[in-house]
């Protein structure tokens, strides 16, 4: 990844929050980061730190109510996909932006056959004639690795097993050549001998179609496989962003770092006693006047309880959301790795 | 071996445990065939270690562990838990056996009532199979609440009041209102968050020590595996392939199977992610009713030899407590009689990738 490469997707201040009956629940908070050309960008969070939120509204893909996107900025070359009308978006969804979800099952259509719902963006977004459509269709499935393409196309989605249905999601998202993927926990479903075979494809293309793709897991191992840049989430928020490697050898919001120490591993010296992170994700209810972190983090003083730490920069594409960041303070915890 | 202790007795001996599901077909639902969930298995749990399951979704290690317990009629085989062989015993009789043998299941969604206060699912089992007082039960269930981290003032709520995390502990204290000496734990931690699954594991944790409990702990997540039991059998497509004290396994796994499973296991340390060296595994798992012929991972095997596709090789001990059902170890049995010298082992992975 090079520092010089162009930014494809800038989001700026970006909030969603869900109207429901006991309240409003601030979902995404001010969340602003960039996707540059080719990069491979993870997103690593829990559920409920509002990672498939952020992706689902850049490209308006929640049902608005409950959502609603109170302010923000999401720019796709340019244009600024939240002021777009519907068929602007239309043309973005699976034409510029692909998007590959977690449940390979239920995002694939049972009732039409594979070759139907591959042909379907290319014929929609590209205008091809049925034959074109399934000779590229055909060529999709090659590429990502799917044996007798051509007879397979007849098959319905039942008939494949969980790897090979989300082979068959990442054709379709790569079906228009977009300049974006966006993968929702894409391997999560699978067992760790597909999950491998999937990130082996996934570097394997984009390193020859050479798209720019964001990676939402909650898996630190697979983060540290195969991101660039890497942006922690937590309760709504971006709080840590950093290079890969800077991320992992020395972190610098509690958070993360407290994240790093509870994974245990397969190789390396054992834990005698896995480190904890007491305590529950906040509930966001409430606009967060405060860091989200403050009650589950060992460092917290008496000004994380009135104020949100903006992100501040501590090093080369390197930010931390935390006062101790702020300061310069090393984290304790940072000394691990 | 630090982490092996043979001098204790086991607690639970399985032997040929075979668990099939009949396949049905036509008007009068012949039997046309059988999942071989579990084909097969045989393994000792000594008291106070915790055994880990591993292996991939449909492998059979649910099946197995709830075989294990009795939750079905098994198909073949013995187990005794305890110095009682509960293998053919009928369900009735089994109900009086239940204390001593517990669960903790993956979803705590799904396994509690949401129409139960938390009080009285932890109460539940006592109701069921003590004679204590209803004073005497609020106590224990106080007592069971501490035990696994439960405010006492929440004994009064419903299970949708409480995170994933507090769920699985309701769970936790009802396996353990009847003081049982062994639990199975079903992929306890699957359905929980990363910063979530350290407190339940140190709490199962704790609670071993505290109650001297013996687990068989169920899980496709090999590093945590790797924490917290004492020794591992990997499962395959219904079958042991491989036992091994925990660090053994770790460090060199002898199934190729093994081997790749922890190859593929993502390393959260980016810098070991480039070195390492991985092997990508071909392929998806046999379907259980019409696994191959001779072993059953000779399909994805990367050092498959000829041998492996007529024959399915037994599973004996390769080295003292290490158990290994694959042919490559076979000759070593021949020359060195059971011995300590280890086996020779292939130098060229031909499906091997750097990455």
């Amino acid at each position: 990844m090079a520092e010089t490469a162009p930014t494809v997707l800038d989001v700026r201040d970006l909030k969603t929050v869900f109207r429901t009956r006991s309240g409003e629940v601030h979902a995404v908070n001010s969340v602003s980061f960039d996707l540059k050309a080719g990069e491979l960008l993870g997103v690593v969070g829990e559920s409920g730190s509002g990672k498939s939120v952020t992706m689902m509204s850049l490209l308006g893909l929640l049902p608005m109510p409950p959502a609603e996107i109170r302010s923000g900025e999401v720019l796709l070359d340019g244009v600024d996909l939240l002021k777009a009308d519907a068929r602007t978006l239309r043309a973005v969804r699976g034409g510029k932006v692909g998007f590959v979800f977690q449940d390979p099952m239920t995002s694939l259509n049972p009732t039409f056959s594979v070759g139907f719902q591959l042909r379907e963006p290319l014929r929609k977004h590209m205008g091809m004639s049925k034959k074109a459509a399934n000779d590229r269709a055909v060529e999709l499935l090659e590429l990502v690795g799917i044996p007798d393409a051509r007879e397979r196309l007849k098959d319905y989605p039942h008939q494949f097993s969980g790897g090979m249905r989300q082979r068959v999601m990442i054709a379709i998202a790569l079906a228009c050549d977009p300049k974006v993927l966006i993968a929702d926990e894409p391997t999560t479903a699978l067992d760790v001998t597909i999950q491998a075979q999937i990130l082996e494809l996934m570097a394997d293309l984009q390193s020859r179609l050479g798209m720019a793709v964001i990676w939402i897991t909650h898996d630190l191992g697979v983060i540290a496989g195969i991101a660039d840049r890497v942006l922690v989430m937590y309760g709504g928020q971006i709080v840590e962003q950093a290079p890969v490697r800077e991320l992992f050898a020395n972190p610098r919001h509690p958070y993360t770092a407290a994240l790093l120490k509870t994974v245990p591993k397969v190789s390396g010296e054992r834990e005698a006693r896995l480190t904890i992170i007491e305590g529950q994700p906040p509930m966001l209810t409430a606009h967060p006047t405060a860091c989200p972190f403050r009650d589950r983090c060992a460092h917290a003083f008496d000004r994380c309880e009135r104020e949100n730490p903006a992100r501040y920069t501590v090093g080369d594409g390197h930010d931390a959301a935390c006062f101790k960041a702020e300061s310069g303070d090393v984290m304790p915890e940072a000394a691990h790795a | 071996m630090l982490d092996a202790a043979p001098a204790k007795k086991p607690l639970v001996e399985v032997r040929g445990l075979k668990m099939h599901f009949p396949i049905t077909a036509g008007l009068f639902r012949r039997q046309v065939g059988a999942v071989k969930a579990v084909d097969g298995v045989s393994f000792d749990i000594h008291e106070g270690e915790t055994l880990g399951v591993v292996g991939e979704s449909g492998c059979g290690k649910s099946t197995c562990g709830r075989a294990v317990l009795r939750l079905y009629d098994i198909t073949e085989g013995t187990i005794r838990i305890d110095g009682r062989d509960i293998g053919q015993v009928p369900q009735a009789s089994l109900r009086q056996m239940r204390p001593t043998m517990q669960m903790v299941f993956q979803d705590p969604q799904a396994s509690l009532n949401p129409r139960m206060t938390v009080q009285s699912i932890i109460q539940e089992p006592l109701d069921e199979h003590t004679k204590m007082s209803k004073a005497e039960k609020r106590e224990k269930v106080f007592q069971l609440m501490d035990a696994v981290g439960l405010n006492r003032r929440f004994a009064g709520r419903y299970p949708h009041a409480f995170s994933g995390g507090q769920r699985q502990r309701i769970g936790i204290a009802r396996a353990l209102a009847l003081n049982p000496k062994f639990i199975v734990c079903d992929e306890p931690i699957a359905a929980l968050d990363v910063s979530i699954q350290a407190q339940v594991v140190n709490l199962l944790e704790d609670l071993q020590k505290e109650f001297g409990l013996t687990y068989l702990f169920i899980s496709h997540d090999l590093s945590m595996v790797r924490h917290i039991a004492t020794r591992v059998a990997v499962m395959y497509l219904g079958k042991i392939v491989e036992l091994s004290p925990r660090e053994a396994l770790y460090a060199e796994p002898l199934h190729p199977y093994t081997e790749a499973l922890l190859s593929a296991v993502p390393e959260p340390d980016p810098v070991l992610h480039d070195t390492a060296e991985r092997i990508i595994l071909t392929g998806d798992v046999p379907s259980p009713a019409n696994p191959p012929k001779g072993c059953n991972f000779c399909t994805r095997c990367p050092r498959v030899m000829d041998i492996c596709r007529d024959i399915d090789p037994d599973y004996r001990e390769v080295r003292p407590g290490r158990y290994v059902a694959c042919h490559l170890y076979n000759e070593t049995q021949d020359q060195t009689a059971g011995t300590t010298a280890a086996p020779v082992e292939e130098q060229e992975h031909p499906t091997r990738r750097v990455k």
